[in-house]
């Protein structure tokens, strides 16, 4: 069976910083991979390159044993080679962002339906009725008519969830989902991201929650400037950290 | 009771104003009201597809067509409009290729020149609106767009364009209230819109402030109702921004 | 060719007579630009006020001059002045000769009170841009009022207004073509009288523009400066 999602050799840099140096990692279908690292370490460039939204300078990724085809332009920069196969992949690569993101000009409702209906041109209706089976799933039924602004940052995560599972993506990516929520907020867009782990989706997650990697990971990858310091359960890097800057970063994150 | 009555039964004289005089002529005042809105419609039309083009072609690549919309709204936004008006009306006439040629018919005429020259105007003032909108929508909503498998023409019609259209539309109320104004300007060119009826009026009775108040007087009505259209056009389509939270 | 003889300097020519239009120009525009920012400093008083009767008398005064043409604000002062003037000094002195106002200065008031309008609302939102927390804190460490006003609201007011006063300073530049109907020999006005004798009106319209396009070019070139200047030690993001 192919795997959901395979990266090899990833690199990228951003003028002289080199911010990913030669990243593989794999995610078999129904894994839950956190990333964790302090900032600058390139963990949310990682994420970004998986579905494009920042250009790798080298490096293959595959998704669904599909590989997203990459071309060299006269300059020398990677670029990718079909628009409309980014477009198509990305409908299978759902993306959290930690800003949220949502469109200011539509409602709740219309913002998780946007997609499915002129992405992926499924029937209004059948959009619709599914937009408000996702948001009774991650709790926000009774806003459905309302704008993001009126809703508080964890209710607009949650509606960004709902948005993000609407296409009915094959891997779920989470960019630091919780650091721009107040801590009291945390928990109940951690919560509809735990249910869905243990629905047994795809999720590569960058997050700084250290009990959330702990508790629902299946496999934890420590990133440092750039390259994987460390990777494997959560059990093996938690409670035995073999490196001494997991073990450093750990003592100052785990104050949990 | 008839409008002439009603005018004859007011003062004739009203803090040194003749007021009758006022009254009586506020009919064929408001005989230039539809000229004024004609002009000003049709140059907002055009001027809004000009600059469209006009806005494309600045956030384009090619350093060319940049250039070009550059200087357009260079020039236009750092002349005065009665310039672009006489330049047009008065200047073309100036050369005999012109005069010899198809289009002297059309420069020929006031009407035509008037609005050509609102046109080029607003369009050149209306093109750095729709720039500052583009600019002014959030990275952040467009990537989520991308993330979600849109791009090119999709990604413009569905997140892109409403929500510049939406940032941009306060400042292009502002412009078609400048546009209304501005139209006063082809007077000076002969065209009989609001304030070329008070001119003649004036020559022939002399009595320009009240001519004028009254004038202004429909000019600030005007004005009015197209602030209240942006109004609800704003509370329409921005029903989630501050505004439209007080009055709901 | 025959463009340039026209614009030649000295008697043969017009240059000289375009050049020195455009100083009539500036002075009218730096005048009526001085009177709009003295009546906008009242006008915004008038508008912040807890009083309403006050607050209303600022409003209607940007309401009307933004909302009616300024060819007829500057119609109206010009003939209106005038018969005012007469009108008063004839109920308050009995003086009963023809008064007239010099048209440089009917000019620069009629401007003036156009881009005074244009300066108020400018004034007013920079005045409601500085945090209320700020004049809290200043109370907090006992400041009087007229310690904050000075101290902690004019500068930075000066900070917020400039970029917008700087675009009023542009439109009353461009407005100031308006008052050729008064017969003051500004650009505009030399342009066309000049064009009327010489049968060559492109030749001294399109002279006419691009003295105004150097006026509002250098203009935005000095503002610029002017604003970064202002802007030392505040962070951009």
């Amino acid at each position: 069976m192919n795997k959901a999602l395979e990266i090899n050799h990833l690199k990228k840099s951003f003028g002289d910083l080199e911010v990913l140096k030669d990243i593989s990692l794999n995610a078999e279908k129904g894994d839950v991979i956190c990333i964790i690292g302090s900032s600058g370490s390139g963990k949310s460039t990682l994420l970004r390159c998986i579905n494009l939204l920042d250009i790798p300078d080298s490096g293959e990724v595959w998704v669904n044993g599909e590989l997203i085809k990459m071309s060299k332009n006269k300059a020398g920069n990677y670029y990718p080679q079909d628009q409309d196969q980014v477009d198509r992949i990305r409908t299978k690569l759902a993306m959290v962002f930690q800003s949220f993101n949502l469109w200011s000009h539509m409602t709740v409702i219309q913002n998780v339906v946007e997609a499915p209906i002129h992405v992926q041109k499924i029937d209004k209706n059948k959009a619709n009725k599914l937009g408000l089976e996702l948001l009774a799933k991650v709790g926000i039924t009774e806003k459905a008519d309302q704008f993001p602004s009126s809703l508080s940052g964890g209710q607009q995560q949650r509606v960004a969830i709902a948005r993000a599972l609407a296409i009915e993506p094959d891997i779920l990516l989470f960019d630091e989902p919780t650091s721009s929520l107040d801590p009291e907020l945390v928990g109940e867009v951690l919560r509809v991201m735990q249910s869905l782990a243990e629905e047994g989706r795809t999720m590569i997650v960058v997050t700084h929650e250290m009990g959330f990697a702990k508790g629902v990971a299946s496999k934890v990858i420590f990133l440092h400037n750039g390259h994987i310091e460390e990777q494997g359960t959560p059990d093996e890097l938690f409670n035995a950290p073999k490196s001494e800057r997991l073990k450093r970063f750990l003592e100052s994150n785990l104050a949990i | 009771m008839n409008f002439v009555d009603f005018c004859e039964s007011l003062p004739n004289e009203f803090l040194g104003l003749k007021v009758q005089l006022m009254c009586n002529s506020t009919p064929k005042l408001l005989g230039g009201v539809p000229l004024t809105i004609e002009l000003v419609l049709i140059s907002l039309l055009i001027g809004f597809l000009l600059a469209l083009g006009l806005a494309l072609m600045r956030i384009s690549k090619n350093r060319f067509l940049n250039v070009i919309s550059r200087s357009y709204v260079f020039y236009f936004r750092g002349t005065p409009l009665l310039v672009q008006i006489f330049l047009i009306y008065y200047g073309l006439a100036q050369f005999d290729f012109i005069k010899e040629s198809f289009v002297w018919p059309f420069f020929r005429e006031a009407y035509w020149c008037g609005i050509l020259a609102l046109t080029l105007n607003t369009a050149a003032y209306t093109a750095e609106i729709i720039r500052g909108g583009l600019q002014s929508v959030p990275y952040g909503q467009i990537e989520s767009a991308r993330a979600i498998g849109m791009s090119g023409i999709l990604l413009y019609r569905r997140i892109i364009l409403p929500i510049a259209f939406r940032q941009a539309l306060p400042a292009y109320g502002n412009e078609m209230i400048l546009m209304v104004k501005g139209t006063s300007l082809v007077s000076t060119i002969t065209l009989m819109e609001i304030t070329g009826i008070a001119r003649y009026i004036i020559a022939k009775y002399w009595t320009p402030v009240e001519i004028f108040l009254v004038a202004g007087v429909i000019y600030l009505v005007i004005n009015f109702l197209v602030t209240q259209i942006i109004k609800y056009a704003e509370i329409r389509f921005t029903p989630y921004l501050e505004h439209a939270k007080k009055t709901r | 060719m025959d463009s340039f003889i026209l614009l030649r300097f000295g008697d043969t020519g017009w240059g000289d007579e375009m050049l020195r239009a455009a100083i009539v120009t500036i002075l009218v525009s730096l005048s009526a630009m001085a009177i709009g920012l003295l009546v906008s400093v009242f006008a915004t008083m008038s508008k912040l006020s807890s009083n309403g009767f006050i607050r209303s008398i600022g409003n209607t005064y940007t309401t009307v001059v933004r909302g009616i043409p300024e060819l007829l604000v500057i119609y109206l002062l010009y003939f209106g002045a005038n018969n005012a003037i007469m009108g008063v000094a004839k109920k308050l002195f009995g003086y009963n000769q023809y008064i007239e106002l010099p048209v440089f200065l009917i000019a620069a008031i009629a401007v003036g009170i156009i881009s005074g309008a244009y300066s108020t609302e400018v004034l007013r939102g920079a005045f409601l841009a500085v945090p209320k927390g700020q004049i809290e804190a200043s109370k907090s460490v006992g400041m009087n009022k007229f310690l904050i006003f000075r101290r902690i609201l004019i500068p930075q007011v000066m900070r917020y207004a400039l970029p917008g006063l700087g675009n009023v300073w542009q439109l009353t530049l461009k407005d100031t073509a308006l008052i050729m109907v008064t017969g003051l020999v500004e650009i505009m006005r030399q342009a066309h009288i000049a064009s009327g004798s010489t049968y060559s009106p492109f030749t001294f319209y399109i002279t006419a523009a691009l003295l105004y396009l150097v006026l509002t070019t250098a203009s935005s070139r000095v503002l610029n400066s002017a604003e970064s200047w202002a802007n030392k030690g505040v962070r951009r993001a």
